[in-house]
């Protein structure tokens, strides 16, 4: 999924008619300063880190000063920080608006109901899912239809929009609708959405496009996402890559079997530190840079974990066997498998003669490489 | 009319001369499915396994007579395949392809709903009802007939699930791979009362994840609206927030869609759920002995 930065998002929203702020992006103190002196951004103003992690508020992330030195001393303070680990490497500097009311508008997806879905809540600036379940009105749009004027007007009412501002506000959730469709978004989100005096504007902005419509937007390819660099090595060469906190890497084929795999090891003492899903590959080529992507990730020790349903045992042990004399001697790992279904007695066969174990039995196996990793149930490395 | 597939079942592969098309329509053939056409634009006039291709839905359905469609077409193209055999006629449609943006699905869940169409997928197995038909790709060699139903949101998990219970010969009345999508066809609580209703099926096994609430919405209808034992497991209890788990349905998102959450709420409605996948052939081994009892 990419998510885009705040002010990604209100690039996009500015280019589809939603109100924004004044502003202007700085990647230093210097660039924050003359933004303010020149007048490109309007005093008092508001400086806000760019990074995808929620709670910027808390962390000391959102500024706000009312001098060109206030605010290039804030940029630079705010430039130092890092949220889970993502540095900061922007701020966003905005007029800071008087504000009348606060509210929360999304359009997100019902998948129960396969439906997209707004969301609005009277109640804005906090997060959606620490809100009173009664205070948020869920408007379903059919997708064949669109989104209808009487909805729109059913959301305003629901918010409690004073009249002076209804036409403002109808047209701001047309366009936000207009943006969800049209750029394959998965998420669409102002949190808060000001009643400013006259005018409505977005105060926050926050983006998800879906990566499988990413083949007819090209435009985001170059956005950068929350991946780990091995994540995104990963996800050029489309195999599914997750990096968790442990030291155990897990390679299976298929989504749910992998999880169910780190779930057994994560029961018998086992820290799960990658999730890598083959998918339904046999290709030999695949498995070889599965394994040199794991490789990387310095794993204690791997499982492998397959089920030959559409793929073959034997195939998936030749690609293997390949892939462990190309990963090099200082990043080897102990490598237990389990190899299962179709042709399983010539695959476990070929893995005996390269010298790889292979159990059959799952528990067995996750307890085997428990033990290669070293690390004692609970304990850490 | 066992569960959605049977042996008059005739089956039209869209994407029949690509790789996974061509693979599959002879393992479909292999299972006694009844592979009748398939359409590539384009391709009209070859044959693929000795299967007649035509350019155009239309065209297979005047000379083969299809009544389900088997989509292998790849993403980009596979909701413009999917409308024109809901356009044709076709009333069910399993969806294979990956990777199809949820915006298109969306329409085209819409579209078949609209037409009576049934839809299974997408990024799914498929479905099987093992000594009758097989609509997708779920391995020949695992099935066996026999009284256990089995729905699923994963693929190979399903695979080694479906396999324990053939070796303990403990055979299937109908599989369904649902897919691991955040948009797909048959969730769940679609599913349910197609198994209620199927006299060939004892015990139904249901395989959840984590990402969005088909468990808990299934489990709230169960213990009125479903009358034989059901056995679940769900994967993903490990899995920290956040994270696409391998399949873009696969997600805690915004604090919903947790394992635990799924867990409780399936206990609460009496169905057995089993903490690990290799309990499920023993469980279910029980609750068929004591099925046969009553």
């Amino acid at each position: 999924m990419v998510k885009l930065a705040e002010w990604r998002g209100k690039e996009l929203f500015r280019k589809y008619g939603v109100a924004v702020p004044v502003g202007q992006l700085a990647r230093s103190a210097a660039e924050a300063e003359a933004a303010v002196r020149s007048g490109a951004v309007p005093r008092p103003c508001v400086i806000k880190a760019q990074v995808l992690a929620g709670g910027r508020g808390k962390g000391g992330a959102v500024r706000f000063a009312n001098t060109p030195e206030e605010a290039g001393a804030a940029a630079r303070a705010i430039l130092e920080l890092s949220f889970r680990g993502e540095k900061v490497r922007e701020v966003l500097l905005e007029e800071k608006l008087p504000i009348d009311r606060e509210l929360y508008l999304s359009i997100t997806l019902d998948r129960a109901a396969r439906t997209p879905l707004i969301m609005a809540s009277a109640t804005g600036g906090v997060e959606i899912e620490s809100a009173a379940e009664s205070t948020i009105l869920r408007v379903p749009v059919h997708p064949f239809a669109g989104l209808l004027p009487y909805e729109r007007r059913r959301v305003a009412e629901g918010l409690g929009i004073p009249t002076p501002l209804a036409k403002a506000f109808d047209a701001l959730l047309d366009r936000l609708w207009a943006i969800f469709v049209a750029e394959d978004a998965e998420l669409v989100e102002v949190n808060p959405l000001a009643l400013s005096g006259e005018r409505i504007v977005a105060l926050d902005a926050k983006v998800i496009i879906e990566d499988d419509a990413l083949f007819r937007h090209p435009e985001y390819a170059e956005v950068p996402d929350e991946l780990t660099p091995l994540e995104e090595i990963a996800r050029e060469k489309g195999i599914a890559f997750v990096q968790l906190d442990g030291n155990i890497g897990v390679i299976a084929n298929g989504a749910g079997l992998t999880m169910a795999t780190l779930d057994v090891l994560a029961e018998v003492g086992g820290r799960p530190g990658i999730f890598l899903d083959l998918g339904g590959t046999d290709d030999p080529a695949k498995v070889t840079q599965a394994f040199l992507l794991m490789a990387q990730a310095k794993p204690r020790a791997v499982f492998l974990n397959i089920f030959g349903g559409v793929t073959r045992c034997d195939t998936v042990a030749r690609g293997l066997i390949e892939a462990m004399k190309q990963v090099p001697p200082e990043t080897r790992f102990p490598l237990v498998a389990r190899i299962r279904g179709h042709n399983e007695a010539e695959g476990v066969a070929l893995l005996r003669e390269a010298g790889i174990t292979s159990l059959s039995d799952l528990r067995e196996s996750v307890r085997a490489v428990v033990d290669a990793a070293g690390n004692p149930p609970g304990g850490s490395a | 009319m066992t569960v959605l597939v049977d042996r008059d079942t005739r089956v039209l592969v869209q994407g029949i001369t690509g790789h996974q098309g061509t693979v599959h329509t002879r393992q479909m053939k292999l299972f006694g499915t009844q592979v009748v056409a398939g359409a590539t634009p384009g391709k009209g006039g070859s044959t693929v396994e000795g299967v007649p291709v035509f350019d155009t839905v239309r065209q297979a359905i005047e000379t083969a007579h299809p009544n389900a469609a088997c989509i292998f077409v790849p993403a980009p193209f596979a909701k413009d395949a999917f409308l024109e055999s809901v356009d044709a006629g076709i009333r069910l449609l399993v969806v294979v392809t990956e990777h199809i943006p949820f915006h298109d699905m969306l329409t085209m869940y819409h579209y078949a709903r609209a037409h009576g169409a049934h839809v299974i997928g997408p990024n799914c197995p498929g479905i099987a009802a093992p000594g009758k038909s097989k609509v997708g790709i779920i391995p020949n060699v695992i099935l066996q007939p026999g009284p256990v139903g089995v729905i699923s949101r994963s693929g190979t998990l399903t695979y080694e699930i479906v396999n324990g219970l053939s070796e303990r010969g403990l055979g299937q009345s109908t599989c369904i791979g649902l897919g691991g999508d955040p948009v797909v066809g048959t969730d769940f609580i679609d599913a349910l009362p197609l198994f209620d209703r199927d006299p060939e099926t004892d015990v139904l096994v249901m395989v959840g994840e984590i990402g969005g609430t088909a468990e808990e919405d299934a489990a709230a209808t169960i213990p009125r609206h479903f009358s034989k034992p059901v056995v679940a497991y769900v994967a993903g209890r490990s899995a920290p927030p956040g994270k696409r788990m391998g399949h873009a349905g696969a997600i805690i998102a915004r604090g919903r869609g947790t394992a635990e959450t799924k867990v409780a709420a399936l206990r609460a409605a009496g169905v057995e759920v089993a903490r690990f996948p290799y309990e499920i052939p023993e469980i279910v081994g029980r609750l068929v002995a004591s099925a046969r009892r009553r």
